[in-house]
């Protein structure tokens, strides 16, 4: 074993994030304590008693792998994402939250600030004696910021591990490359540059779509293609690497590996393509297409479940 | 007055810290436990479509995403009128028991067994689960991490991964098994098994057969007497999915049993300026602050108060130790410490029902889902690895959310997380010099409850007044609602 | 015309008919409003929604969608794709709190130069009325 001062630093910070990318780590197994063994852990709130102080301690630049885990939404998240930009040699924004928003990037559809002032302060309760929240002076509570926003859109990031939870290959391979020193080029993705639909074992055979099915609606085929059946699938316009995991469960992809490389928005990407391949045997003069598209009320939710903050129009309109 | 910031707190899933403010004769006057972060699901998730809901708010949380997803589920099928059929109940149920093991077991080794089986004056840096290890031997920490991953393996067959599994759907679940799969479940079963008995064999040869630690558990300012709250079975007996919900005083005996869907009517909410989570209390005895006793509304919730509400385990290993812990704690048993130890107690009646459901003839039938009905409203609520767990919908006739209601278990605890807190701040933490093992031993206090913020402070508060207006581009009024107003 | 700002409209024009349609209208010496930026696609099927969300987010205050009437496409079948992809685009954007009149789809033929300015007036009123859209992407840090 190495001496712990020549063992690469790594940290693993929290935004505003669920836990499960550092949580899922443990599923790694046995092989995880092969990582642990190798690196010096500086900082981990979830695993280890690291406080905020023993961060802000060590030298800037020192950390060699920082992965920031959850978007950035209040103060708190913000001033650990530009720490640790300063601590690290190389930080990555480990899980769709880190890479594109994430789940949390759901709150673009209105604003932080907003509902917590419905929340919390402006609504007289019927039976109880709120008091309003604190935010200013000795003990107060970070404040939201105006909306969701991914890790690159407030620091600058080196690396990034998609993914919701990041597929545990991902994972073993970041830490591999890590581990035996191979350098690793600014703005590499973990995850496959081909779309899902290359990694899916189902049968594609025509695109034709005549009526389009919540995935709820119907028991589909588990053989033939779930976009061919008439269900929303992500796959054409999101990154690999997961193995068709969700597709293999007979359900669709939700695209939370992100858009493909050179692609800046997925959803606006699927829209296009299921757009073009719906009623593709019915085009004619007279046509009416409006009927088709009736069962898609939330296209926020069918195409930007994961990256509505990274997305082109990234937050509901500002009013 | 002098402020000392214990920031983060660590050990627990989410973002907190504990503000302990002592006056010049270094007594403690305040201890609060801050919750710092909020989320915003019960927002975000209106204009969602209601079946995605089971997806979304799986990621409140990725240590129990599995909870979610079943309130969710259950909480979905009752909003689509679709009762799921008996093969798609069992194999929720046998990947509920295998997702406690996998939870449970987590939170006993990496998060509180460093403050039980080292030293409690071990220097910070070491005071964790990598230092355990070293202790104990890589090989058993390997072989540990080894038989969780037979949990997380079951997890994987049944949901896709373990993490935000891709399993359930409004009615039923979305992949039935195979005759390989659950032959494969079967054979991990038994290392489920071998974890719990291994688990619990640790805690009782270093901690439960301790006096140093009974005392410990016993210390006052370390107990709370509080009510409890927890799903009960028709048999009595502790149960995860199904069932009314129980409440008991503080000396034991029930003060109200109801069905789950009128739970509005039961738990209310408030809130304080130094913390975004919400205190849920009893409505029938009232909001008296954050006091013990049976004149204050607060309650608490998960393993302790499973152990308190029920009257022991359908599974014969459990009930063993379910019937030691009552001989050595009490019943009820107030020791707030006391969550550990039912905690892995929990482990064996969940790797027991593992082993008990994986032989069940129906687990491998084609009937998976049943027909979706017309959207309406919908309540689930399961008893999560932390507490009572409630997820309430309602969607309108195009299956779009237009309300939505969370109480979580660690909401449920935020009374007792922050009584217990400050009891124990103003026993331990005097004077000026304070050895910084002491602050851990505070901490301790919440890490009995296994909190997880992230669930804490998902959003909206439960039951206040909320008024919901949607325009559309153009200005124009299309739907409002209100609760509670 | 009245003084106002000069909005930006995104115009993209197939060039079989739209196009040639607003060419008749320059030529005719036809008046109308100039706060459209045309742009010649070779088909309204080029019509990608990931250009006309761009569009939006890096400044433009209205899209205008133009391809030859259905059933006259020069590739026979471009102009039902855009169709298509203009719905569900619609259930977007207006999901994104933009309004109804900023994103407009017209079927203008080659002969069809007034219709194009008639089009043109009456989109640019409209998005005049609503003011600039300023997109903010992203809400920019205070601290």
């Amino acid at each position: 074993m190495k001496p712990e001062s020549a063992k690469p630093k790594i940290a693993i910070a929290l935004g505003a994030t669920c836990s499960g990318c550092d949580y899922s780590l443990l599923d790694l197994g046995p092989s995880l304590l092969d990582v642990t063994d190798a690196v010096e852990i500086v900082y981990w709130p979830t695993g280890i008693d690291s406080k905020l102080e023993d961060l802000e301690a060590v030298e800037d630049g020192s950390i060699d792998l920082v992965l920031f885990d959850g978007a950035v939404v209040n103060e708190d998240n913000l001033e650990m994402a530009r720490l640790c930009r300063k601590k690290a040699k190389s930080l990555v924004a480990f899980g769709s939250c880190g890479a594109y928003g994430g789940i949390p990037g759901l709150i673009n559809t209105g604003s932080p600030k907003k509902i917590l002032l419905e929340v919390y302060q402006g609504l007289p309760s019927r039976s109880d004696k709120s008091e309003p929240l604190k935010f200013e002076g000795e003990g107060a509570l970070p404040k939201m910021l105006g909306q969701a926003y991914a890790l690159d859109q407030v620091v600058d990031v080196d690396v990034y591990l998609p993914g919701c939870p990041p597929p545990l290959k991902l994972v073993s391979s970041l830490f591999g490359d890590v581990l035996s020193g191979k350098p690793i080029a600014k703005g590499t993705y973990y995850a496959s540059s081909r779309s899902v639909c290359y990694e899916c074992k189902r049968v594609k055979e025509n695109k034709d779509i005549a009526t389009l099915h919540r995935y709820h609606e119907i028991q589909p085929d588990p053989k033939r293609c779930l976009l061919e059946q008439g269900i929303i699938c992500m796959g054409p316009a999101t990154r690999g690497g997961c193995e068709a995991v969700c597709c293999n469960q007979n359900q669709p992809c939700r695209g939370c590996l992100g858009p493909l490389p050179n692609a800046e928005d997925s959803g606006s990407e699927m829209m296009s393509a299921l757009a073009s391949i719906v009623s593709l045997s019915n085009e004619s003069k007279d046509s009416d297409y409006s009927a088709i598209f009736d069962d898609i009320n939330d296209t926020i939710g069918s195409f930007y479940t994961f990256t509505m903050a990274k997305s082109l129009l990234g937050r509901r309109k500002v009013e | 007055m002098k402020r000392v910031v214990i920031n983060p707190a660590t050990r627990l899933e989410g973002h907190a810290k504990i503000a302990i403010i002592m006056d010049d004769r270094g007594e403690v006057q305040e201890a609060l436990f801050q919750t710092v972060e909020f989320k915003g699901f019960e927002s975000f998730c209106l204009g969602r479509n209601a079946e995605e809901l089971p997806v979304i708010t799986s990621r409140i949380c990725g240590v129990c995403p599995w909870a979610h997803h079943m309130a969710s589920l259950k909480a979905t099928d009752a909003l689509f009128n679709a009762p799921p059929p008996p093969t798609a109940l069992k194999v929720r149920e046998l990947a509920y028991d295998a997702f406690l093991v996998h939870d449970h077991s987590a939170v006993f080794y990496a998060l509180a067994a460093p403050d039980l089986l080292l030293d409690p004056d071990t220097p910070r840096a070491q005071r964790n689960i990598l230092e355990l290890v070293k202790r104990i031997g890589r090989d058993t920490g390997a072989k540990v991490l080894a038989l969780r991953k037979a949990a997380s393996d079951i997890l994987t067959i049944v949901g896709g991964r373990a993490t935000h599994p891709i399993f359930g759907c409004p009615g039923g679940i979305s992949r039935g098994l195979t005759k390989e799969d659950i032959a494969a479940i079967k054979e991990r079963s038994r290392q489920l098994i071998e974890l719990a008995e291994l688990t619990n064999k640790v805690f009782e040869d270093t901690v439960a057969s301790k006096k140093e630690f009974i005392d410990l558990f016993n210390t006052d300012a370390f107990v709370n007497r509080s009510y409890y709250a927890s799903l009960i079975g028709r048999d009595g007996k502790i149960g995860f999915l199904d069932g009314d919900i129980r409440v008991i005083k503080p000396d034991g005996s029930v003060l109200e049993e109801f069905k789950p869907n009128s739970y509005q009517d039961h738990f209310k909410e408030t809130s304080l300026p130094w913390t975004y989570m919400k205190f849920p209390y009893l409505q029938s005895v009232g909001w008296k602050g954050l006091a013990e006793g049976e004149d204050s509304g607060v309650y608490r919730v998960g393993p302790l108060a499973r152990f308190n509400v029920a009257n022991g385990f359908s599974t014969p290993r459990a009930q063993a130790k379910f019937e030691l812990f009552r001989e050595t704690l009490g019943s009820p048993a107030h020791q707030t410490l006391a969550y550990q130890w039912a905690r892995v107690i929990e482990i064996i009646h969940a790797a027991e029902k593992v082993s008990e459901l994986v032989e069940d003839p129906d687990l491998g039938g084609a009937e998976i889902r049943s027909p979706i009905g017309k959207p309406g409203e919908g309540v689930g609520v399961v008893e999560a690895p932390r507490g009572l767990l409630i997820h309430h919908y309602r969607a309108n006739e195009m299956g779009t959310v237009t309300f939505v209601n969370l109480i979580v278990p660690s909401t449920h605890n935020n009374s007792g997380i922050c009584l217990s807190v400050k009891k124990a701040a103003k026993h331990l933490v005097k004077g000026t010099d304070i050895p910084e093992p002491v602050f851990n031993r505070v901490e301790m206090l919440y890490r009995a409850y296994d909190p997880c913020l992230a669930c804490g402070t998902h959003a909206l508060p439960g039951s206040m007044p909320l008024e919901f207006e949607l325009y559309d581009s153009s200005g124009r009024l299309l739907r409002s609602e209100s609760r509670g107003t | 015309m009245s003084e106002r700002k000069r909005l930006r409209i995104v115009a993209l024009l197939c060039r079989w008919c739209s196009y040639a349609g607003a060419d008749l209208a320059g030529v005719s010496r036809t008046k109308y409003a100039s706060d459209v930026l045309p742009i010649k696609v070779p088909c309204s099927a080029r019509m990608d929604p990931q250009l006309v969300i761009r569009a939006f987010s890096e400044g433009a205050d209205g899209v205008l969608l133009a391809g030859c009437h259905p059933g006259d496409c020069h590739y026979l079948k471009g102009n039902y794709k855009a169709l298509r992809r203009f719905m569900l685009l619609k259930k977007y954007t207006s999901q994104m709190g933009i309004e109804d009149e900023r994103l407009r789809l017209e079927w203008i033929s080659a002969s069809e130069g007034a219709r194009y300015a008639e089009v043109v007036n009456e989109m640019s009123a409209r998005v005049a009325k609503l003011g600039p859209l300023n997109w903010r992407r992203e809400i920019p840090i205070e601290t």
